[in-house]
């Protein structure tokens, strides 16, 4: 298996391997595996300098976990200097002028960043495809989506350049590309990780998290970024757990929940057996299964992509052709430049979400669409209050099937939406959860869905790694 | 659901896109088959239920009125298309 954080951070510190050594390595390997076009932009000069400054770090002793750490952050976070384009013309020359709240964690954590991974074009999209630089492959099949948005990040992963990247999951957008490349994908309680400097889709949906081999290093990155920020009102200010400490909990008396309603008829029999042994196997490990109901569930999609579609369209109104970002060439008015700015710099899928967005947010449309799916988001986030009355997590099936082929969902947007239909949930309702391996199916990795209540991060990553210490499945590696 | 070439074309305005009129009738099928799986919301019963924008229903932080960053005009401003003397420069407006 790559070496995941923890060892890597044991060798730097035994000075058995340098920074710099693994920025190199990180370098040459992102150049072998091109193919994946996991990368947007990768900046070599500030990556050496960065590994040079924590080998420095590391001789005087004063290092964290991560210092050293070679990893990859998703272009959707802004870095002072470092091109951001969301995976957009839009954005395609953007080099902005401060670093995102999550940038700076890991820039102080000394972590250092090989540059900026692919995606789905403003985050929006399942599959990597909707990317202005062309699609992420996954490396289990080259002729695979990774999934997404979060795709670059998980082939960079999956891959084996960087043993860690950042992700934000608005509507799973960790948790499934995670599933689809077989790794561990985290996605925190809304508001726990700061969203300053992390480009807006739909921002009471929006949450920053990790992608890495083990839910043991994704405790390491999520103990760096977690945190109030002020600049981020939305931002919590609660105090952060000590996520190490909670690993030490063990599965015995642990009650799960087993969402019968994910393993719905859209579920592949693959990933239904393999999500069921994965159950079997925390059961021997000492937690207690029982089969709850989340019936509200069935209208997630529904409600999903009403709210997501009316946060964007309004998110997405700053883009304008005037302060920053694509301009047209020539306009005649201030409402040309408006429109032939927007209908050039944003892509199709972009487009479709901000025309839905405006439709359901417009005069007459409002009540029937906008608020009536904010209604049902609370049912939604309600049948998770009722659950977690009885049971400690929910799991089931992170994705109803495996990575499916490039070109196989583009011409549909609804059957591409259908592949959130497991994970838009949670998002709606703000929890926490977790994607861990849990086998294969037809030769694909599948991902197992374990969801906590809010802010309990440290019990869903304690219930990840002491599956991980009982199974091999995250250690699995695609060839080549 | 249907939705007719005129409301595209209203919702394209509303939204400062261009679609062109080869465009439309596509654009009309995917925005109405869309809008169609929001139609589903119509079943479900919430009655009495309060609609939810947020997930954590937290009041707003507050902050002091005050300067929290130095002047970054410049640095900002180079990131426009077109700037002239610390302004943003945009067609004309009135004729």
């Amino acid at each position: 298996m790559s070496p995941g954080i923890v060892q890597l951070a044991q060798e730097l510190r035994a000075r058995k391997i340098s920074a710099v050594e693994l920025a190199h390595a990180a370098l040459a390997r992102a150049r072998t595996r091109s193919d994946l076009n996991a990368f947007i932009t990768i900046d070599e000069s500030a990556m050496l300098t960065a590994a040079q400054r924590a080998d420095a770090r590391l001789a005087t002793g004063a290092w964290s976990t991560l210092t050293g750490i070679p990893f990859a952050h998703k272009d959707i976070f802004c870095t002072r200097g470092v091109r951001t384009t969301c995976a957009s013309r839009m954005l395609e020359n953007f080099v902005p002028p401060y670093d995102a709240g999550v940038v700076e964690r890991l820039n102080d954590a000394q972590a250092v960043s090989l540059g900026k991974t692919n995606m789905d074009e403003f985050a929006m999209g399942s599959s990597n495809e909707n990317s202005f630089f062309g699609p992420a492959k996954n490396p289990w099949d080259a002729a695979r989506v990774p999934g997404g948005s979060s795709g670059g990040s998980a082939a960079a992963v999956a891959g084996g350049i960087v043993p860690f990247a950042t992700g934000t999951d608005t509507g799973g957008s960790i948790r499934q590309p995670a599933a689809f490349c077989g790794i561990t994908g985290l996605k925190p309680t809304y508001g726990r990780v700061s969203r300053w400097g992390m480009i807006a889709f739909a921002s009471s949906l929006d949450c920053g998290g990790v992608l890495a081999r083990s839910a043991l290093d994704c405790m390491h990155v999520l103990s760096a970024i977690a945190g109030h920020d002020p600049r981020d009102a939305t931002s919590v200010p609660r105090a952060v757990d000590n996520y190490n400490a909670a690993l030490s909990t063990t599965l015995q008396g642990i009650k799960i929940g087993v969402a019968r309603d994910y393993f719905g008829a859209g579920v592949d029999a693959g990933v239904g057996a393999a999500v069921e042994a994965a159950l079997r196997e925390y059961e021997k490990l000492g937690a207690t299964l029982v089969d709850i109901s989340l019936p509200d569930s069935a209208q997630a999609i529904a409600a999903y992509y009403v709210i997501a579609p009316a946060e964007a369209s309004s998110n997405l109104a700053r883009y304008d052709g005037v302060r920053y970002g694509h301009a047209c060439s020539e306009p005649q008015s201030l409402e040309d430049l408006y429109t032939r700015s927007r209908s050039e710099g944003f892509g199709a899928e972009v487009q479709r979400r901000i025309l839905v967005g405006t439709y359901a947010l417009s005069a007459g449309y409002y009540d029937a669409y906008y608020l009536r799916a904010q209604r049902v988001r609370r049912l939604i986030a309600n049948d998770f209050a009722t659950a977690f009355k009885s049971v400690h997590l929910i799991a089931g099936p992170t994705a109803p099937s495996v990575a499916f082929k490039l070109g196989e969902k583009t011409a549909d947007p609804l059957a591409m939406y259908a592949a959130d239909v497991n994970t838009v949930a949670v998002n709606l309702a703000g929890l926490p959860a977790i994607s861990v391996p849990a086998g294969f199916s037809a030769g694909l990795p599948v991902g197992l869905q374990l969801i906590a209540p809010a802010f309990a991060e440290g019990a869903l990553l304690s219930a990840a790694h002491h599956f991980q210490l009982a199974t091999d499945w995250h250690a699995r590696e695609p060839r080549a | 659901m249907a939705i007719d070439h005129a409301t595209v074309r209203r919702i394209a305005r509303l939204a400062r896109l261009s679609v062109s009129d080869a465009d439309i009738p596509p654009v009309a099928d995917e925005l109405g088959r869309v809008l169609g799986l929001a139609d589903q919301l119509a079943g479900a019963d919430v009655t009495g239920v309060e609609p939810m924008a947020h997930p954590h229903e937290q009041v707003l932080a507050w902050r002091e009125d005050a300067v929290t960053e130095g002047d970054r005009a410049d640095a900002f401003l180079a990131l426009a298309p077109d700037a002239r003397g610390g302004l943003y420069v945009v067609p004309k407006v009135i004729e």
